[in-house]
């Protein structure tokens, strides 16, 4: 009896087959902390490679005049300005994200009313700042 | 003969030997860098647009250049723990996590060597 033979588990790929599997992402309806949560990790990985943006750019300026000119105007087109946006709200949203952590971390705010209520703030609050920030860039420089 | 139990061996330590140190580093690095973005989104407004003249001229004044290489270091230091922890997760296949956790701390020590080194050749007037 070949079957009875008990699994050896991990390794082996087919190891994994027909097993039950615990219940995931899709079984759930999203709500807003389990949302903020993927989101933070999300926002995490994007800056991740977005830190080759700032690089870049201090590279640039490290380069010379006319390369740093170059990097700036290519910063300088839609693609580039929409991306500084993304990566401004990226980078805000991580940030307040890391707060409400800190909030946990202290044990405070686990009840259900204020995780909801962090999270929404978090969501809302990064929207804001990012808004607050382009709208003062915008107003320095006479435009988009 | 010691009195001590071998609890001491594991107690806080868990089964990857460095107890609560990737928490805390985390933690440490985050702090550091809530504050460090503040001045590196105002930095960059204040920027935004500056030609080449002006932003070496700011560079040059160590007020502004330390707390870029202190942001590049905190920040490459944090977002290679926070990849780890997604890699860890996703990533079953013992070979490939291992080649991946390998990467991921090339990439951030190079990413983070490249933004100080620059930062530094403007501060010290490239």
């Amino acid at each position: 009896m070949a079957e009875a033979r008990p699994r050896t588990g991990v390794e082996g790929k087919g190891a994994a087959a027909n097993r039950p599997l615990s219940p995931h992402l899709q079984i759930y309806k999203p709500v807003v902390n389990m949302v903020m949560s993927i989101l933070h990790r999300i926002t995490g990985a994007a800056l991740y490679f977005g830190s080759l943006l700032l690089v870049w750019w201090l590279v640039a300026a490290a380069v010379g005049p006319a390369y740093f000119d170059y990097v700036n105007g290519l910063f300088a087109t839609l693609c580039g300005k929409l991306l500084l946006v993304g990566y401004t709200w990226t980078l805000i949203h991580h940030a307040l994200g890391g707060v409400r952590h800190f909030v946990w971390d202290t044990g405070r705010g686990f009840d259900l009313e204020t995780v909801d209520r962090m999270s929404w703030l978090t969501l809302l609050g990064s929207a804001l700042i990012t808004a607050v920030i382009w709208i003062y860039v915008i107003g320095q420089r006479g435009g988009f | 003969m010691s009195l001590r139990t071998p609890l001491k061996h594991v107690r806080r330590h868990g089964s990857a030997r460095d107890g609560t140190d990737h928490f805390w580093k985390q933690r440490l690095t985050g702090l550091a860098n809530l504050v460090l973005s503040v001045f590196l989104v105002i930095f960059l407004i204040r920027h935004a647009g500056a030609d080449h003249a002006a932003l070496k001229e700011s560079l040059r004044h160590p007020a502004v250049a330390l707390p870029l290489v202190l942001l590049v270091i905190s920040g490459t230091v944090h977002m290679r723990l926070g990849m780890q922890t997604i890699i860890e997760d996703y990533v079953h296949g013992e070979s490939s996590k291992i080649v991946l956790l390998l990467l991921n701390t090339f990439f951030s020590v190079l990413v983070g060597a490249t933004g100080v080194l620059a930062v530094l050749k403007l501060g010290f007037g490239a």
